[in-house]
């Protein structure tokens, strides 16, 4: 009996809204701690994070200020927000829900309680210590997940299609990122770099978990074109979008079906990323690369779509 | 535990006599409750609690047109029949599932039994479950209602009558399997040689009941549970029977009919071809080809398909015109005419509103009786006349004048009670019974049923979508114990 496909969507999209929470968590922790750690004037505060979400013209209809307590309960559980971390989990549990048959029933169980926490602590007024410990602890409990996963289930086509959304969704972030990231921090003119550039870098790569990596294996101090290298075609580091693609590579070749196409855009955007030339980039320069990778990004979703899911 | 204050007055008690002393099946459980400390029994009853929460084991009721996931309340105390009686109550409920078969073939191909002058005619013309897509063809085996389940009630003087029969999509089978379970879990020392028989071999001999049917015998069947998806109110017991059975749970967007009238699903590989449909999707909702055409729940050509003889399904569409509240008061006359023998379970005293001598009966008797519309489920829609208003009275007179063929009437019976758990001690609560008859190459009836209660003292609505609760049922084989 081989897999219905629309249990192969579900499972899909309970992969990317699954990584989807984890990222927007982290996000916000870094963010903050990086406002806390540079001075007024150039702290970057809270609407760059408005953007990496692609929620800038819903949030422009709803509010005026983007200061933290506006933006950061628009992120968290604004019900105007479809992409709020509240309504996120909520459809990762809900694209769980019909398929919880395929998995081991500890990942339900665990989904279900971190669900029930997100309602919880988001349906109220959240301190920013409480805010921090309960996205601190939310990032730990999709890791869990993850970790669940990984130790006792087959690697069948169920798990293939968690990890397939759960890869294409971090590259599409983390392409977002530095997109917006980028935008602020490489100057267009070669002229003095800000003095705290190092900071803002380190918290590129902080809101991927990758400073300390980045550290041992790049061995540089951190600067803007390495940390972009890094995130974008180290070879070893599981959240960069070369890492990725090759997982998603090796996932797309053990389906059923003689219908290569997805495979073939995943490969297409190898090709683009490692021709790329990341030499003395400019931000808008920069902008129009990331731009590209997520046309990439979403064609892929749209090949798997057509060859795999339910004709739309 | 005190039980010697429990007494029951004016109706049968399932597990007590009219003494307050325990029935012989009843004895091993009533001294054992007898010798359970207060603290034993409140641990042991948030042992059950905790359970059926953690089993997820819910239903889903609309309270204000949002969906909310309830808890199905569960009691302790099981109910419990005496194997000697429920040997003839398996009889009787393999009897008449059987004519019901060969009465809904019957109609829908010679109708035989109207030109004999059995049944009436004319009552197909408004009848709201008879669908005349299916006139000329018959189903494999001749069977029409694979899955029946059947309401039991007992009356005052202890006699078990059938209340109604549910032909379409009966649910509740998952409840009585997880009750089970809970109680095994619960109280395991009970389960040790009490002669308990046991209820687990239900999935299996669904699934050989759905193999049975196959359009392909020689082949491993494929089979799957069709659901209207997770917003459906039985959904949990759709994916239970599923994953019981080991088979593929689909929504009628998974499905497909080809131009060759034959069934697939949509799979990571493609197409594959579907033997056998359980379905648990209402008739009007199965084929908008046929049926209703804003149908997002079923899949377009499944009649055709069916038709074809390319796939099997259970229940077949139009076995529900056996389901409705007036065909059941001919079911006597039915059983004697296609099986020659009286029937082994009667059903309860029931007036035709369709009938104007019966009728008049019934207008003149509404403050006492029971009246019950042909077609709804969940007991919506009737009027329970000892306990009406003379305003409700009045409106039931009017709607029984409007359409009288709809409408049928029943003496208010005296249920029959099992001991409860109420708010600190036990107390009687009345009680019908749910067993599931499985017709295919064989037949099959559960041992027991699901078991459902009314809560509240002296209710007698058990429907889990009004507040009712359920319990395990025990055959118990005293001979042998």
């Amino acid at each position: 009996m081989s897999m219905l496909s629309r249990l192969a969507e579900n499972l899909y999209w309970h992969g990317r809204y699954l990584e989807r929470a984890e990222d927007l968590a982290r996000l916000i922790n870094v963010n903050a701690n990086l406002n806390l750690d540079l001075p007024k004037r150039i702290a970057p505060g809270w609407e760059p994070l408005v953007r990496i979400t692609g929620a800038a013209a819903t949030f422009a209809e709803l509010h005026d200020d983007t200061d933290e307590r506006t933006v950061v309960r628009f992120l968290l559980s604004d019900p105007d927000n479809p992409g709020s971390l509240r309504n996120t989990l909520e459809y990762a549990r809900e694209n769980l829900r019909s398929a919880r048959d395929l998995l081991p029933r500890e990942v339900w169980e665990q989904m279900n309680s971190l669900y029930l926490a997100g309602e919880d602590a988001l349906t109220g007024p959240l301190s920013k210590r409480r805010r921090h410990e309960f996205l601190r602890e939310l990032i730990l409990d999709c890791q869990q997940i993850a970790g669940t996963l990984l130790g006792t289930m087959s690697q069948d086509h169920a798990y293939d299609f968690i990890l397939i959304g759960r890869y294409l969704e971090r590259a599409d972030m983390t392409t977002r990122i530095l997109d917006v990231r980028a935008d602020d921090l490489l100057p267009d003119e070669l002229g003095e770099l800000p003095p705290f550039d190092a900071i803002q870098w380190m918290s590129v790569l902080k809101s991927m978990t990758g400073y300390q990596m980045y550290r041992r294996h790049v061995r540089t101090r951190v600067s803007g074109p390495d940390v972009l290298a890094f995130l974008l075609r180290d070879p070893h580091f599981p959240r960069s979008v070369l890492f990725g693609l090759g997982a998603l590579e090796s996932l797309l070749h053990d389906l059923p079906g003689d219908d290569d196409q997805a495979l073939r855009a995943v490969t297409r955007m190898e090709r683009r990323l490692n021709e790329m030339n990341l030499e003395g980039i400019k931000g808008e320069r920069l902008g129009e690369l990331m731009d590209e990778l997520q046309l990439e990004v979403a064609d892929i979703d749209r090949c798997i779509r057509q060859t795999w899911f339910l004709a739309g | 535990m005190d039980l010697s204050n429990y007494r029951v007055e004016g109706f049968f008690d399932e597990l007590t006599g009219p003494s307050g002393r325990p029935r012989v099946a009843s004895r091993a459980l009533w001294k054992y409750l007898k010798g359970l400390h207060p603290d034993e029994l409140s641990d042991r009853r948030a042992a059950c609690e905790l359970a059926s929460l953690t089993a997820g084991i819910t239903f889903r009721v609309y309270i204000e047109d949002a969906g909310v996931d309830r808890a199905m309340p569960f009691d302790l105390i099981p109910r419990i029949i005496a194997a000697s009686e429920w040997a003839q109550i398996q009889a009787g409920l393999r009897q008449r599932v059987r004519a019901l078969n060969l009465f809904i073939d019957d109609l829908y191909n010679d109708q035989q039994i109207i030109a004999d002058g059995v049944f009436p005619g004319e009552l197909l013309e408004n009848s709201e479950n008879f669908r005349p897509e299916c006139r000329g063809f018959s189903p494999p085996l001749g069977v029409w209602a694979h899955i029946c389940g059947s309401d039991l009630v007992r009356d005052g003087d202890g006699t078990m009558y059938v209340l109604e029969d549910n032909l379409r999509i009966p649910s509740g089978v998952a409840y009585m399997l997880e009750n089970r379970q809970i109680m095994k879990r619960v109280f395991p020392e009970l389960f040790e040689d009490s002669g308990i028989q046991p209820v687990d071999e239900y999935c299996g001999q669904l699934f050989d009941t759905l193999a049975s049917i196959s359009p392909r015998p020689a082949d491993y069947p494929n089979i799957v549970v069709l659901t209207p998806g997770m917003y459906n109110s039985a959904y949990y017991e759709h994916a239970y029977l599923a994953q019981q059975m080991g088979v593929e749970l689909v929504e009628g967007r998974d499905l497909f009919v080809d131009d060759d009238d034959c069934v697939f699903m949509r799979t990571i590989s493609g197409p594959e071809s579907v033997d056998v449909i359980y379905r648990r999707v209402d008739d009007a909702f199965l084929d908008p080809e046929v049926f209703r055409e804003d149908s997002m729940l079923g899949c377009p050509g499944l009649m055709r398909a069916w038709k074809a003889g390319n796939v099997a399904i259970a229940n077949a569409p139009g076995a529900g015109v056996a389901d409705d509240k007036v065909v059941y008061a001919y079911v006597p006359e039915i059983i004697e005419y296609y099986c020659g023998e009286k029937p082994l379970i009667d059903n309860v005293p029931t007036w035709k509103c369709g009938n104007p001598h019966e009728r008049a009966h019934v207008l003149e008797n509404l403050d006492q009786l029971v009246v019950k519309p042909a077609n709804e489920s969940g007991g919506y829609g009737m009027l329970i006349g000892p306990r009406s208003t003379k305003k409700e009275q009045r409106e039931f007179a009017r709607r029984i004048k409007a359409d009288p063929r709809n409408y049928i009437a029943q003496p208010t019976l005296a249920l029959s009670t099992c001991p409860t758990f109420a708010q600190s001690n036990v107390a009687p609560r009345h009680v019908d019974l749910r067993p599931f008859i499985l017709s295919g190459a064989e037949t099959f009836v559960t041992n027991g049923g699901l078991t459902r209660v009314a809560l509240k003292a002296g209710s007698l609505v058990v429907n889990s979508s009004q507040g009712g609760g359920s319990k395990d049922t025990w055959i118990v084989d005293t001979e042998g114990a």
